[in-house]
This record gives structure tokens, C-alpha cells and sequence, in this order.
């Protein structure tokens, strides 16, 4: 088997049984980027001498038997992860030229596993979209459909995983940026519980709704590098000081008896036909192998994306503002007083979206709108919050789309930010209750890939990959790959 | 399965729409530069996002506590009274636009 | 006609809390590094960093919660004031708003006539302090210095209760001894320590609603703040008199012109857009952490001063002066005790020599160079009249210059009482002859002239003689044979 049709796991194996060396693999990846990225736009940066350096650490590692399951595997960070020594732009004009003095935690305890960094993936700009259109490095497209956007806002570690120029990379979701690409490029995109991994070093957009997670050919794949990241990190404030448990050991639960929820909210108005009958497909494949399915209504659901457009701006503006010009990222010329070195400097470092945010959240955050809005919608937050946990109460977990649609054209969103902002309706509730979700491959429309999310209640990552890797086991769809990168 | 409208769950109050003025006004507090060509940009953008969001005010949300953090019952962590960092001054201002004397360059502020 | 005008003041002051490290971050607090040494990457507010709270600032806010006598609540919430300005990082403080570590209490002040009086404490809340500008010799820039960037603060607020500028010292110097007491400030103003912020407005007297205030900020000595309370004072009169109005903004003074002067950077009215800093998780203390930091209280100052008062017999303003700081009232303690409790001899030397010496050399108690034993034996030696009243300071200055004791002193100085009868009925004798006219004066029955040849023995034994002997002998010599 081509050593681009493996998984991460698989290519784990390989190595610890010397069937090729980690340079090798680290080669084989680091051609394919070179010839596939420029098509594709997925890599902002390629560390080819770091690659090569982690690989020959890892060849060390595993002739000393002492590699793990992910060492010399090699691995695409979002350019949102601080990697020391390497530009970390956030696909950012404002840090184009921000070369990270440290590791964010994630990129430490991969590094520690062993696996090789191939590279900073792009990805809308500071993490706002849904299509990975936002970028200061453009566009990235989707490998099933060139002309198609990957989704965001972990566009390039979709694209670069989905077409096979890597094994698996980490992405962070705020309001769907894992899974909603992870559908829309056939990819396991799982999102963890707020808190299970650390978010020092990970540059934060909205500070109550950001998780790290992984873009993985599987759930095995998830399994094992969730595992590696996950755990407390004393550095951060909100990361949780529980246990984490060997996802990869918790796979083969059974799926007989497993209670399953769809949200009737989610199958009304806006979804496409096909994308609803793959996904209602999967879940009665679910039924027929015992798992009992009933219907739920989570009420305050709809309001998901309202809540969320005011929460996460409101929250970004205030973390965006450090850009200024002073201490790192962009300055414009000759700054004539502060007023201006501020304007400038912070009107040329920031897209469209990200001002717009900005704005919005300044807004809802001032004097005489913060109840009307702010407070408003974190009390919102509650009701959906509460709606979840009822659910959990009668079921195991929950399933329905992804994304409303497939991937669609390059450019045919832009226009319009709602219509944009409508691509997270079903990935938005989980991050503002802090549940953990995943999106599995389960079909193709008019030969584009449509995902199945599942969501569970706080600390379920568990059951959510035994879930997701029991189908992947019936089915093939996680196996697929565009023809153009087979 | 009942279809059900999944938007707008209430209809919008009053339409928001922001004036040039507010428009200025915000990107002021924001310290971002808008230029003349793009400002009825965002003020188009804005109002609509402003609109969009005004669902919310038809929820009902009497003596409902609101959520700021997902991780209910979970309180502040303390950590020792320690000096942990050393002198890392060269290394973290090779970043800096303008540097001198270890100090960081900003146009002259007037008190 | 002049109206008579009532003048309302609320101090907000700002101590730097005296951790070894920052309030969210692990970097140093010392004072005066070079520029940027102690900014670390959360202090500098780069991408991806996040802020993890310190203990042992929580403890010292629960401290002074305790000792004013202030709820202290179990639950308190971080939240972001935002703005920009180039010593503010993140372009966000993160301090507490809605919900502050300590909610209200009060302090009991000393006036200048004796009486006192419960000024409120609204709240006290924890945030973290801004880093520096410097202007000078950068040309048309300004350099920023961040090492003071994430210094714990307290910021205390009083109640608009006093109403002159003498309250308002009276107010501050009390906070003041408080947290040097409570060791959670060592409260140096010149290096900004504890920095006072004044609001200030008038009313007609009988009025209820306040006037508009202005604030005026970053009064570094307690002279400033004095000059500067009582310049707006005066300013906002003459204001209103002339048919103005008080525009409600913030005033910098300016102690070369005596003057306090609108802030031009801080003109606008500044929307901070709080909320709840999501980064950050409720601030939860339990009963144990109260009572633990219960248990750890000194002996706060009013308490001593009135122990003093009590049980050593001192005057309250005596009693005052002794406990303006731990250290002096340690001294003043120690050195009691080891004269065998001979409070308010000890009392008198150390408030009249000591604290005089200290001020004249400009030295703390820290520094005194004579041990609270070595006062006890200079104590002793006036009890058992080995020296008179008149010989303290003499033997007094002698021990500090040469760091010796009592005796050393008394011998070197030749300070010993003269108790022997003959030398002093001796020395009457001759003072009696010297002076004839008022020796007969005082026989016609001029009693008045008594002091005078009390003087006059004195001065012909150099103030040796022991003045109750003097005092006996002379009465008896005088009156006749």
C-alpha cells in the first residue's frame, strides 16, 4: 500500500516495523506537497529541514524501541499553533512576518510523541469562516473539486489531509471549523470537549468557544493524536485536570443498545436533499445494527447562530486588540501619532471579515447595548445549553448533518457574510455548550462528500470515536479519495 | 418528520440600521481605519448583522443566568507565588517593529 | 454674596501588592530592572498566551478585606476593561468589575481635633497594573517600558465620605499603615507603589445631590494630595461663582505650578466595554481559605494603639504615633518590655529622640542605630536616676553616634546626676550669693522667683543635679535661716 493511502496508524506500524524510515516517509509527503500545493493552496509554510531533523529523531527513537504509536509519523499544524522558530501567520496579513518565540502546548506534546512536522496549514484569517476564503495567503481549495471551497476555517489542513499530502493535522473549531471542513472534504474532523486540550499558544479568537482538534483519515487516527494532545496544562486557565483515557483502546465499544438522538431542528428548511438523505441513511444503518433512534427537539437550537455571531465577536474584539503594531505582527509606514500607527497599522493587517467581527463585537460590548445583546445572548447560551443536557438525558448521543450542503464554488459566498455564516448551523450549538462532536464521512453528493456529525455529552470523546469508528468499520466512504491524489 | 423552518425562529424587531456616524464611531473605538470607499460597505454588513442577530430579543430569558463559561461548577485555579521566567528581553524583541534601548517605539504620547 | 460651600471627596488608591511574582504571570516584580527584563510573553500579550491567577495576591486582597472589616466574596469574577494605550499589552486590563474580591467595609480615622470618624470602604478589587512610558530623549517617540505590565494591584475605593483635604490625608496615611501592617504593600510612594487618585467636587452646604467631579490622578506624596485637593477645591468655586460649570473630566497635577491640569490623552469619554474575561474561571474561596488567612492577621493598628492606650497608659495621640508603623510599635514594644515595663518613659524617648533622630538623618526605624535593648538601659538609667531628665538627649545622641550603651554614654558625657547633698547645697549656696537682689526679692515674697534659682542651680551643674533634691534643698536654703 502507498504510503499515501495509509493512515497515520498505519504508517505507525509501518515504522515500528521497519517497514520503511521515518525519512523515508517524511520524503514521500514532503514531494507530494511540492507538487500538489501549489494547486491546492493548503501550506503557508513547508518546513522541509524541520521535517527531515524530527524524522531523523524519530528513525533514533524507534532503532532504541522506544517508539510510540505516533513516532516519525508525520503531521500539518493550522497556522494558528505557535511553533517556535516558524512564522505562525493565522493566514494574517497583521502576522506575516511573525515568526512564534515558543511552542503552544498542542505542538510541544505532538512534538513529544514524536511525529514530524511537515508544515503550518492555511486557514481563514484568524480563524473567521466557514470556506477558507478569508485568507491574507488566499484561497484554498478542495481536492474533490478544485473550483470548490475546502470549508473553514481549517481549510488547509482539510485540503492537505484529503488529499493525502499528509497523514492527519490539528485544526481548531469555534463554531464548526473542524467538522464543517472535515464534511465537506470526506475528512474525521473531531472537535473534544472545551478544556480537554490546552489552548496556550493557540491564538485565540473567541476565548469561550475554541478547541483544538484533529482533521484524521479516521477515528483511529483521531483517537491517537487526541490522545497525545489532550490532558491538563497548567498554563491555561480553562483547561480541565481530569484524566484522559487511551482513546485508541476505547474503539471497539460495541454500538447494541447505543441511544441515539436526532435533533428535529436540524432536518427543516436549509438543508440540501442529498446531504439529508445520506445523513438519515447513516443513522437508520445505525438502528439496523441495534442502536435505538428517537426524535428530539431542542427548541432553542435555531438560535444558534444569532447567539454565536454576537458571543464570538464580542469576544475577539477584545482578543484582537493586542494587534497593534508596537511589540510584534504588522506596522504601517511612518505612523504620524499613536491614533494613527493604531488605525493603520490594524486597518492594514485585517481582512474584511475580521473587521466586520470586530466591529460587531465592539458594538454589542458598549455602553448601552450590552444587555440587549451581550448579556442577552449568553443567557441564550444557557437555554441551548440546557436544551443539550435534557437531550443527554433520554440518549447516548446525537446525530445529523455536518453542513447544510456540500462544498460550494469558490467566491459564491462572499457576498453575502450571513449567508456565509449559515454553513455553522448545525456545528455552532456544541461549541457554545462546550460538547464534544465529530463529523464522519458518510456519502457523496454529485460527487462531493457529505459528513455525518455525532455529538455527545461533556467527556464523551470516547464513545464518540467507538461511534464513529464502528461505521467506519461497515463502511468505506472515510477510505475515499479525490482521483487526482489517489 | 415535520419540517420545520429553521430561520428566523422570531421575526426581526425594528430593523437595525446603523448611520455612517455609528459606523465611524465603532471602528473609532476599534482603532480601525475605514476608508471613505468602504464605509456604506460596512455599514450595508453591519446593519444586517445587527438584524440577523435581533432574533434574540424575542427569546425568553427571565431569571436565566448567563452561561460566560461551558465548564459549569469549574472555578479559578491558583498557582503559586513563584518567579518561573528569566531574562528572554533579545529574543522576544527580534519581533518588535522598532526597538531602542530595550524600550518599545511608539510616536510620542502627550499627557 | 458668597455661598458656603461643602467639599466631597472620594480616594481611589491603587497599592501594588508585594508578591514575588505577577498576578497572571510567573515573571519577577522587582523594582527598577532594565527596560523589558521582567515582560514575559503573557506580560507582553503575544498571540496564544494566557493568564494563570496568583495565589498569594488572592490571599493578601482577602487580608485587607479582613481588616477593614469588609465582606469578603465567595465568589468574584475577572473582567476585561478595554481600551487602548501603548503601556496596556493586550489592549485590555483585567481587573474586576461587577463583581470585586472584597466588598464594603470601613476605616476609623484620627482628626486633627482628636475626634474620629468611619470613612467607607465601597470595595476593593484585584487587577493587574499597566506598564510604563518614558518620553524623554527618544525624539518624536515615546519608549515603553513593560516590566511593571502584570504587577498585582489593589485598587481601593472609598465612599465620597470626607469632606477636606485633611480627612482625605488622614484617610490615606491610614490605608496606608494598613497595608504596610498587613505586609502586602511596602507603600513607596516614589516608586509607585501606592498611588492615590482623588475625586473631587463641591456643593452648596445643606445640599444632597453631589456636583460634578473631577478626578484628579497620580498624587505620589501625601503633600501633593493635600495641594492638589485643596487647588480644585478652590478652582471649582471660583468656577461656579463666576457662572461656569464644572465639566466632569480627568485632571493631572502639576506639583511645580501648584496646579492640576485637564488630561489631554484622556479627554474622551472612554467606553471600557467590560465583561467577564472568558480566559479566566470564577475567583471561589471556601471558609478554610478565609480562616486561613484569618489566622495569619497581625495585631492591626487600631487594636495596638488602643492596647497601648489601655494597658501602657498612653495618650491616644502618643499611642498613634507609636503604631504608624509595625516596626516602630515592635521597637517601642521591645524596648518597654526590657526596661521592666516602664511604658511611658520609654514612651517619651522613643517618640522625642528616636523618631527625631530618624527624621533628621532621614532614616526608617529599620535603620535605627541604637537596639530597642540599648534604649531599655538608657530608660533605666533615668528611672534609677543615675541621669536627670535634662541629661536624656545629650546621653541619647552620644549612644547613636558611637552605637553604645547607657553607661559608656553617661561616663563620656559626664552626664552623671549630682545626688550628693553637700555638692548640691554647695552649689545653692553660691548661686544665692551670686544673686542678692533676688534672693531678697524672694524673701519679700516674690514666689515667682523660685524657677529662677531653680535655673540657676541647674545651669551651675551643668543640669546634673537631681531636680527633686534641688527642689527640697532649695526651698529650705531660701527661706532662711
Amino acid at each position: 500500500m502507498s504510503l499515501h493511502a495509509s493512515t497515520a496508524a498505519e504508517i505507525g506500524r509501518g515504522l515500528r516495523a521497519k517497514k520503511y524510515s521515518s525519512v523515508e516517509v517524511a520524503k514521500h509527503f514532503l514531494g507530494r506537497i511540492e507538487r500538489a500545493n501549489p494547486g491546492l493552496n493548503a501550506f503557508v509554510t513547508v518546513t522541509a529541514e524541520r521535517a527531515l531533523a524530527d524524522a531523523r529523531r524519530a528513525d533514533e527513537r524507534i532503532a532504541r524501541g522506544h517508539g510510540g504509536p505516533l513516532t516519525g509519523v508525520p503531521l500539518a499544524h493550522k497556522d494558528i499553533f505557535c511553533t517556535a522558530g516558524i512564522l505562525t501567520s493565522c493566514g494574517s496579513r497583521m502576522l506575516s512576518n511573525f515568526v512564534a518565540p515558543y511552542d503552544a502546548t498542542v505542538v510541544e506534546r505532538l512534538d513529544a510523541a514524536g511525529m514530524v512536522l511537515l508544515g503550518k496549514t492555511n486557514m481563514d484569517e484568524f480563524a473567521m469562516g466557514s470556506s477558507n476564503e478569508t485568507s491574507y495567503y488566499g484561497p484554498v481549495k478542495n481536492p474533490w473539486d478544485t473550483g470548490k471551497v475546502p470549508g473553514g476555517s481549517s481549510g488547509g489542513s482539510a485540503a492537505a489531509v484529503a488529499s493525502r499530502i499528509a497523514p492527519v493535522a490539528t485544526g481548531t473549531d469555534t463554531g464548526g471549523s473542524i467538522r464543517q471542513p472535515g464534511a465537506l472534504t470526506g475528512l474525521t474532523g473531531f472537535k473534544p470537549t472545551y478544556g480537554r486540550v490546552s489552548r496556550y499558544g493557540m491564538i485565540a479568537f473567541a476565548s469561550s468557544l475554541d478547541q483544538a482538534g484533529v482533521l484524521a483519515q479516521s477515528a483511529e487516527d483521531a483517537a491517537l493524536v487526541l490522545g497525545a494532545m489532550a490532558g491538563f496544562d497548567a498554563r491555561d486557565s480553562t483547561s480541565v485536570d481530569a484524566p484522559v483515557p487511551d482513546y485508541a483502546k476505547g474503539l471497539e465499544r460495541p454500538v447494541k443498545g447505543l441511544r441515539i438522538g436526532i435533533i428535529r431542528e436540524f432536518f427543516g428548511e436549509g438543508l440540501d436533499a442529498g446531504t439529508g438523505a445520506a445523513v438519515r441513511a447513516a443513522i437508520d444503518a445505525f438502528r439496523k445494527e441495534g442502536a435505538t433512534v428517537t426524535e428530539l427537539s431542542l427548541p432553542n437550537l435555531p438560535l444558534s447562530v444569532p447567539t454565536y455571531y454576537v458571543v464570538a465577536p464580542a469576544e475577539c474584539s477584545s482578543n484582537l486588540s493586542r494587534y497593534d503594531g508596537v511589540r510584534f505582527g504588522h506596522r504601517c509606514k511612518d505612523p504620524k501619532d499613536l491614533l494613527d500607527l493604531y488605525r493603520r497599522s490594524r486597518g492594514e493587517g485585517f481582512g474584511a471579515e475580521v473587521k466586520r467581527r470586530i466591529m460587531t463585537g465592539t458594538y454589542v460590548l458598549s455602553a448601552g447595548y450590552y444587555d440587549a445583546y451581550y448579556l442577552k445572548a449568553q443567557k441564550v447560551r444557557s437555554l441551548i445549553n440546557a436544551d443539550f443536557r435534557r437531550a443527554f438525558g433520554q440518549v447516548d448521543v446525537l446525530m445529523g448533518p455536518t453542513a447544510p450542503t456540500p462544498a460550494f464554488a469558490i467566491g459564491a459566498k462572499t457576498d453575502d457574510p450571513i449567508l456565509m455564516y449559515l454553513n455553522d448551523i448545525y456545528t455552532i450549538g456544541a461549541n457554545l455548550a462546550g460538547l464534544p462532536a465529530v463529523s464522519v464521512p458518510c456519502g457523496l453528493v454529485d460527487g462531493l462528500p457529505v459528513g455525518l456529525q455525532v455529538i455527545g455529552p461533556h467527556f464523551s470523546e470516547e464513545r464518540l470515536l467507538a461511534t464513529a469508528h464502528a461505521w467506519q468499520c461497515a463502511t468505506d466512504w472515510h477510505r475515499r479519495v479525490p482521483a487526482a491524489y489517489a | 418528520m415535520i419540517s420545520v423552518k429553521f430561520f428566523p425562529l422570531f421575526p426581526p424587531g425594528a430593523l437595525v440600521t446603523l448611520t455612517r456616524r455609528d459606523v465611524e464611531n465603532i471602528a473609532h473605538l476599534a482603532r480601525l481605519e475605514i476608508t471613505e470607499a468602504e464605509l456604506p460597505v460596512y455599514v450595508s454588513s453591519l446593519s444586517s448583522i445587527l438584524a440577523f442577530v435581533e432574533q434574540l430579543s424575542g427569546a425568553a430569558t427571565d431569571d436565566v443566568v448567563p452561561m460566560a463559561h461551558p465548564l459549569e461548577g469549574q472555578v479559578q485555579r491558583l498557582r503559586e507565588d513563584a518567579v518561573t521566567e528569566s531574562d528572554r528581553r533579545e529574543s522576544y524583541q527580534r519581533n518588535a517593529p522598532a526597538v531602542e534601548a530595550g524600550l518599545y517605539l511608539v510616536p510620542k504620547v502627550i499627557e | 454674596m458668597a455661598r458656603e460651600w461643602e467639599t466631597v471627596i472620594g480616594l481611589e488608591i491603587h497599592a501594588q501588592l508585594a508578591t514575588r511574582s505577577k498576578i497572571f504571570s510567573g515573571s519577577a516584580t522587582a523594582y527598577g530592572g532594565s527596560p523589558n527584563v521582567q515582560a514575559n510573553l503573557v506580560d507582553l500579550g503575544y498571540p496564544g498566551v494566557l493568564p494563570v491567577l496568583n495565589r498569594e495576591a488572592v490571599r493578601m486582597a482577602v487580608k485587607f478585606g479582613l481588616a477593614i472589616g469588609a465582606t469578603v466574596a465567595r465568589r468574584s469574577v475577572f473582567a476585561r476593561k478595554n481600551y487602548f494605550y501603548p503601556d496596556l499589552p493586550k489592549g485590555y486590563q483585567i481587573s474586576q468589575y461587577e463583581l470585586p474580591v472584597v466588598a464594603s467595609g470601613a476605616v476609623e480615622i484620627l482628626l486633627d481635633d482628636g475626634a474620629r470618624k468611619s470613612v467607607g470602604v465601597t470595595r476593593a478589587h484585584l487587577e493587574e497594573d499597566a506598564g510604563k512610558s518614558l518620553h524623554e530623549g527618544l525624539g518624536r517617540m515615546s519608549g515603553i517600558d513593560l516590566n511593571r505590565a502584570g504587577t498585582p494591584l489593589l485598587e481601593i475605593v472609598s465612599e465620597p465620605d470626607m469632606r477636606s483635604a485633611r480627612e482625605a490625608i488622614a484617610y490615606m496615611k491610614k490605608i496606608h499603615t494598613l497595608v504596610r501592617y498587613l505586609e502586602i504593600c511596602d507603600g513607596n510612594m516614589q516608586e509607585g507603589s501606592f498611588r492615590c487618585d482623588a475625586n473631587v467636587s463641591v456643593r452648596p452646604k445643606g445640599a444632597r445631590d453631589y456636583g460634578t467631579r473631577c478626578e484628579i490622578k497620580n498624587l505620589n506624596s501625601f503633600r501633593f494630595v493635600e495641594r492638589a485637593i485643596n487647588h480644585e477645591v478652590a478652582r471649582q468655586v471660583e468656577l461656579i461663582e463666576g457662572g461656569g460649570k464644572v465639566v466632569q473630566e480627568t485632571r493631572l497635577y502639576d506639583p511645580g505650578r501648584d496646579e492640576t491640569r485637564s488630561m489631554r490623552s484622556k479627554e474622551e469619554a472612554n467606553d471600557y466595554r467590560y465583561f467577564p474575561d472568558p480566559d479566566l474561571l470564577p475567583l471561589s474561596l471556601d471558609d478554610a481559605f478565609i480562616e486561613d488567612v484569618r489566622q495569619g492577621l497581625p495585631e492591626l493598628p487600631d487594636a495596638k494603639a488602643a492596647r497601648f492606650a489601655k494597658e501602657h497608659g498612653l495618650s491616644d495621640y502618643d499611642a498613634g504615633v507609636l503604631t504608624a508603623s509595625r516596626e516602630l510599635a515592635n521597637y517601642y514594644e521591645e524596648a518597654a518590655r526590657a526596661s521592666g515595663g516602664k511604658w511611658k518613659r520609654t514612651a517619651n524617648v522613643v517618640a522625642g529622640e528616636v523618631l527625631g533622630r530618624l527624621n533628621r538623618d532621614g532614616l526608617d526605624i529599620q535603620d535605627a542605630r541604637i537596639t530597642p535593648i540599648l534604649l531599655a538601659g538608657l530608660v533605666a538609667r533615668v528611672e534609677d536616676e543615675t541621669i536627670s531628665i535634662s541629661s536624656v538627649k545629650p546621653v541619647f545622641e552620644w549612644m547613636w553616634d558611637h552605637g553604645a550603651d547607657a553607661d559608656a554614654a553617661i561616663a563620656a558625657k559626664d552626664r552623671r546626676q549630682i545626688k550628693d547633698t553637700g555638692a548640691i547645697e554647695k552649689a545653692i549656696a553660691e548661686v544665692m550669693a551670686a544673686n542678692p537682689r533676688q534672693l531678697a526679692d524672694y524673701r519679700a515674697g516674690k514666689d515667682k522667683l523660685f524657677g529662677f534659682f531653680v535655673g540657676q542651680v541647674m545651669k551651675a551643674t551643668a543640669g546634673k543635679a537631681n531636680p527633686a533634691q534641688v527642689n527640697e534643698l532649695l526651698k529650705r536654703m531660701l527661706a532662711g535661716p
